[in-house]
């Protein structure tokens, strides 16, 4: 598939539409940068001929969790990244790094100047597990800790403490799936990627040997997919350490469950029940460092070491399963456990946070009301992606979201209860509020200028990019 | 497609050295370059039947992108194995020829909205002739939006 085909396109496009751009008459915007507004804007652009779509971001930088979320060592999956640098050339389509809606400029302000404003800003928060001890040192939320190792600016100094033999991940979707896997892939496998330089010599340096992956419910209700367990299967110089028993009645169970649980489910118990063949048993005997799946167990408290101050340990309630697949409910049993552990890490899910008091919030579900994307109750306002769903779904997941999203902003421009007709002054409107804020956007152009700098500083090091830590730094390259 | 820098059509010249060469017995191979292709019919989410000819070993999302079908969101991951966009429907006859599936596909397949015992993921299976006029369907990726319930409070 040669995605240069895609770019030719795209320019022979640019030279038809350029000239309709300034006259472009319906003006939407787009709040966030990531998959969501990307896919959002894509779908738009293709479905109105006669609508600009432009995007704003906060950081400097474009595409959010595809470049700060997905595994450095899953590069295929930032393939999307191509597709989304068509749209941004679009003639139709204009990209505003370095603005901070709701900070910079008001969600009320845009949607006075453009017809439609589509919040895709996602899920920048974390649930928390609501037990004490959850402050101590040593205890990540998982989104940090991908993000120290993916360079999201806000995570550069988290400085995870590695010098403990144990960790324990709380939750087993494929979030806390790669962080383990992060954690135990050999050196020499990560240093070919886009991780940071300081969080592979962090990890080089790292003392731990075992890794936990505890969920509160059983084998049957595990939310990671079966490529990212495949991985820890696979993973060089580590061996599983699975609690057998924990896999009673599960052969049983696999007669009547769909093909996709069920290979899932058939992997676990071969990894955890059945005799390895011999090529496999020496393998695992060799290997030194090891990764485990634990059942039925939820976070009662986080237990200091002696200095009171660093994690030592977690308690757990053992729970019982009321209920069967993905219905059931964890239910304690009264009995505890306690597990030695320096380095705790919560995958529970990310979580979508108020920007801007303008906007309908149901705090219950972290999601902005709606219905298709439709905002409720507030005429012109709509939402794509984590936002408007919550935060579960891969990337296709999202892009799907993102075009009904579309398709709903699209019948409204078109039906004309939007009043499309009359004329809205789009980002000519925004610009003069930036300037007078002081607020210096960036461009794509800029962003090519930062990914080329990024490339650059990569290839030194056999990497194929060295992503810049720092938003001055990266205001600086934009600007040079 | 074979031309000189004058425009000469190259072609003709070419079936002729090679029906000399078989005729000389030098070259038992029959080779007919006017249909090296395969024609598939694609059946798009709408119920529309849309055919496209590619090339032996092109993959069915080569065949795709290459004759600029229009199918909303396919082939996202570039053909490689991490994304389930590109899930394509096939009959039980045509599905039986298109050859075993990895374990790497099936992992990604499994992840397909509408999954089917005849589902394939079409950046993995590449035309051969015996595929000639087969038959793909591109399936909903995702429920009927007005029959799934409402985000809201």
């Amino acid at each position: 598939y040669d995605w240069r085909r895609n770019v030719m396109k795209a320019e022979l496009g640019l030279l038809i539409t350029r000239s309709a751009s300034s006259a472009a008459h319906q003006k939407v915007c787009v709040v966030g940068g990531g998959p969501a507004g990307f896919y959002t804007a894509q779908h738009l652009l293709k479905a109105c001929q006669d609508v600009q779509v432009d995007i704003y971001e906060r950081l400097p930088v474009p595409f959010g969790l595809v470049r700060f979320g997905v595994a450095p060592d899953h590069p295929e999956v930032k393939n999307v990244i191509s597709t989304f640098t068509q749209t941004a050339h679009h003639a139709r389509c204009c990209y505003y790094g370095n603005v901070n809606v709701g900070t910079d400029v008001s969600v009320e302000e845009l949607r006075e100047a453009y017809h439609a404003v589509v919040l895709s800003y996602g899920a920048e928060g974390n649930r928390s597990m609501g037990v004490p001890g959850e402050d101590l040192e040593g205890v990540y939320p998982a989104k940090d800790f991908v993000g120290w190792y993916n360079g999201l600016p806000s995570n550069r100094e988290l400085n995870p403490g590695l010098d403990c033999e144990t960790a324990v991940i709380l939750g087993q979707g494929n979030v806390a799936l790669d962080v383990a896997r992060i954690l135990l892939s050999p050196i020499d496998e990560l240093k070919k990627t886009d991780i940071t330089q300081r969080s592979l010599d962090a990890l080089a340096q790292s003392q731990v040997r075992r890794v936990l992956i505890v969920g509160r419910r059983g084998p049957l209700q595990i939310a990671g997919t079966i490529k990212e367990l495949r991985e820890m299967v696979n993973l060089p110089d580590t061996k599983p350490e699975m609690v057998a028993s924990e896999f009673e009645g599960m052969a049983e169970a696999l007669k009547v469950i769909p093909r996709p649980r069920k290979r899932l489910t058939e992997l676990m118990l071969k990894t955890a029940v059945d005799p390895p063949a011999e090529k496999e048993r020496q393998r695992r005997q060799a290997a030194s460092r090891s990764w485990g799946l634990r059942f039925l167990r939820s976070p009662l408290e986080v237990l200091a070491g002696p200095d009171g101050a660093r994690v030592a340990g977690i308690r757990l309630a053992v729970n019982r399963l009321e209920g069967t697949g993905d219905g059931s409910v964890a239910v304690p049993t009264g009995e505890v456990e306690t597990m030695d552990c320096g380095l705790v890490i919560t995958s529970i899910g990310y979580k979508s946070l108020p920007i801007d008091p303008a906007v309908p919030f149901d705090p219950r579900k972290a999601i902005v009301p709606n219905s298709l994307g439709r905002v409720q109750q507030a005429a012109g306002l709509y939402c794509s992606g984590w936002l408007k769903t919550g935060p579960v779904g891969v990337i296709a997941t999202t892009m799907n979201n993102s075009f009904d999203t579309a398709h709903s902003v699209v019948e409204d421009l078109t039906s004309g209860c939007l009043d499309a007709t009359s004329a809205k002054p789009g980002s000519t409107g925004i610009g003069p509020l930036l300037d007078k804020r002081g607020v210096k956007p960036v461009s794509f152009s800029d962003w090519e200028k930062i990914n080329q700098e990024e490339r650059r500083r990569g290839a030194a090091q056999g990497k194929p990019r060295e992503k810049l830590l720092d938003v001055e730094e990266m205001l600086k390259t934009a600007r040079t | 497609r074979l031309k000189t820098s004058s425009g000469t059509n190259l072609v003709p010249c070419v079936k002729l050295c090679w029906k000399i060469l078989e005729l000389r017995g030098r070259c038992p191979v029959r080779f007919d370059m006017s249909d090296n292709k395969v024609t598939v019919h694609f059946v798009n989410r709408d119920g529309e039947k849309i055919t496209a000819k590619g090339s032996p070993g092109d993959s069915l999302l080569d065949l795709v992108i290459n004759e600029d079908l229009d199918f909303d969101g396919f082939g996202a991951c570039e053909g490689t194995l991490a994304c389930s966009t590109c899930h394509l429907v096939f009959s039980e006859e045509v599905y039986e020829k298109l050859g075993p599936v990895t374990d790497e596909e099936m992992d990604m397949l499994d992840l397909a909205y509408g999954l089917t015992d005849t589902s394939r993921l079409g950046c993995q299976v590449c035309l051969t002739r015996a595929l000639e006029g087969m038959e793909a369907r591109v399936p909903e990726s995702v429920a009927d939006i007005r029959q799934t319930q409402d985000s809201s409070s």
